[in-house]
């Protein structure tokens, strides 16, 4: 796999131009990633109405691995009940860290290309880094890192 | 593109020195290692990889203990290792000379030792904003203990240390104690050590200089200097990790009580009270890395046979060269200012983040660093999440660096708009 591979248009496409980078004035949900690694910071906003995220979106600025993770999470994830999203939290950290499990691509879509830094283990992190903001946010803990 | 200035003249032949440090033949992804990293830790030569396997081979034994021929052996080689360090620095006596595990540790020392005697609750300690977390955070843990208060000398916004800043700095605060880095791992500038450390006397205050990036690099001379104290780490100086040095003056050495406690340190131990040697065992407690301290040695006297002249101007050859070629790459901005700077480069590059720009170099077999370089106060007065790092040492040649360069350009057309 070469670097081309990893940094796919679809990557570099969501990491200089984000969707959803922005502030959600009356979020219900928030809470900062952070990655003591690269020291990467990541703040995930959400707006939960009857258990449904109408709303999610993030700031910060980090590696382009860890943009373009955040921008299409912020995609992927609208619409989602809380139950769901928590699911597909897991599901993305068995992704990430397992590169045995396969990726299935119609339920993935773009994060598919994302997940493919799984073969390289010193990224890992900044895909993960807006994941567990995401975590942070619904369990009601305000910080949280990718250790 | 600048051409390659030649040190061969001077007897010189980077190709020769390759040879001697076999992880160089190495391949990454496919290609040729160059090792860009340097500051973090640097290459062995086969000198010290067989000194340390001929000790393991034929001398190894516990120091200080025994009668029999292997611990004379082993003692008479690790003391002989501290009078290669000594003279290495260029401390007045080997007992000037405290093996430690590192930098970190040689730092801890002190800061522990004066915490318990200089120090008083209320009394000033002075960093600066380049240092590494290694001088930072040793204090920070005795200020909170002690009551003591941390200042922190300016930097410039290209990271350089602001030398007229700190010397208003040592007046205006009277600081007890004076810690910064004779250069910096983060942007690489050297800082004017002498003449900060003159500042510092004529305030009345000690001064503990981290030496860890300027003793691979150029020749270091702490009587000249006049440090009371200089910490450097032996991995940095091509020997081996887990071992380096603490110099103190005797005198100063001489009035701190005991880091550890424990064998070889003491003089007589009984229940009612324990009495302890002199320097400098009073600051190794236990079996030191005897191996390391031996390894060291070898590395010191490799470098002292290749010529730390030599070794230097190779340096600032191949520093000024990449200066030079990385003007030609769009949106680099090399930190570190214009004045002396030991062989590396930190810079930023428009538009991509140095995680990014260090898996493409990886994948094309180059290996720098990224990140805070362990300087987060650093990064946090720039502004900025990290740096990309290139270090180089003496083994490095131009033709890697014009392997750097392509690899930029080539990120520079993936990720430019
Ligand atoms: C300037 C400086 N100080 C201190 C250290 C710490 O050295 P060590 O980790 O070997 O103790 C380093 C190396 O990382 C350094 O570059």
């Amino acid at each position: 796999m070469s670097m081309e591979d990893l940094y796919q248009e679809i990557v570099l496409e969501h990491s200089k131009r984000p969707r959803n980078r922005r502030a959600i004035p009356q979020a219900s949900h928030r809470a900062k990633g952070h990655n003591p690694l690269c020291g990467d910071e990541i703040e995930v906003y959400l707006k939960v109405e009857d258990e449904r995220i109408v709303d999610l979106s993030f700031q910060g600025q980090g590696c382009a691995i860890s943009t373009a993770s955040a921008s299409l999470m912020s995609e992927s994830l609208t619409g989602l009940s809380l139950v769901e999203a928590r699911q597909r939290f897991a599901e993305m950290m068995t992704l990430l860290k397992d590169a045995g499990v396969p990726v299935d691509a119609s339920k993935w879509g773009d994060l598919a290309a994302v997940i493919g830094v799984r073969r390289y283990p010193g990224r890992i992190k900044c895909a993960s880094l807006a994941w567990h903001a995401l975590q942070g946010a619904l369990d009601g803990r305000p910080e949280s890192t990718t250790e | 593109m600048m051409t390659r200035p030649t040190t061969e003249s001077q007897g010189f032949s980077v190709e020769a020195v390759r040879a001697d440090f076999p992880i160089l033949r190495t391949e990454v992804n496919g290609q040729p290692l160059a090792y860009f990293d340097n500051a973090a830790t640097s290459q062995k030569p086969q000198a010290v990889i067989d000194r340390m396997t001929a000790y393991y081979s034929t001398e190894n034994a516990n120091i200080h203990r025994g009668v029999h021929a292997l611990s004379q052996a082993a003692t008479e080689a690790y003391e002989a290792a501290r009078k290669v360090v000594a003279r290495f620095i260029g401390a007045p006596e080997s007992r000037e000379v405290i093996f430690t595990r590192g930098t970190t540790e040689a730092i801890n020392l002190v800061a522990s030792g004066l915490g318990q005697t200089v120090l008083q609750k209320g009394d000033t300690i002075l960093l600066t904003e380049l240092e590494h977390h290694a001088n930072i955070v040793p204090w920070q843990l005795l200020a909170e203990r002690k009551g003591l208060r941390i200042e922190v000398a300016p930097v410039f916004d290209t990271g350089a240390l602001d030398v007229e800043g700190m010397k208003a700095k040592i007046v205006a605060s009277a600081p007890k104690v004076v810690a910064f880095s004779h250069a910096s791992n983060a942007v690489g500038c050297i800082n004017p050590a002498r003449e900060l450390i003159d500042a510092a006397h004529s305030a009345g205050a000690l001064v503990v200089l981290d030496g860890a990036q300027s003793t691979a690099h150029f020749p270091v001379n702490v009587a000249d200097l006049d440090c009371d104290f200089f910490a450097f780490s032996g991995h940095k100086v091509f020997g081996p990790t887990g071992i380096g040095a603490l110099y103190g003056k005797a005198d100063l050495l001489g009035s701190l009580p005991p880091y550890q406690g424990g064998g070889d340190m003491i003089e007589k131990v009984s229940f009612k009270g324990t009495s302890f040697r002199g320097l400098p065992e009073r600051f190794e407690a236990g079996t030191p890395n005897i191996a390391g301290a031996i390894g060291l040695a070898a590395a010191m006297v490799y470098v002292d046979g290749l010529g730390r002249e030599a070794l230097d101007a190779q340096e600032r050859a191949l520093v000024e060269y990449a200066l030079d070629a990385l003007t030609s790459v769009k949106g680099v901005r090399v930190l570190g200012g214009d004045g002396p700077r030991v062989s590396l480069v930190s810079f930023l590059m428009d538009g991509v983040h140095p995680h990014d720009i260090a898996s493409f170099l990886d994948a094309e077999g180059i290996a720098v660093r990224t990140g805070h370089h362990c300087a987060q106060p650093l990064m946090e007065r720039l502004g900025i999440p990290g740096t990309t790092r290139a270090s180089f040492a003496f083994y490095n040649t131009f033709a890697e660096i014009d392997r750097l360069v392509k690899g930029l350009h080539r990120i520079q057309k993936v990720f430019g708009s």
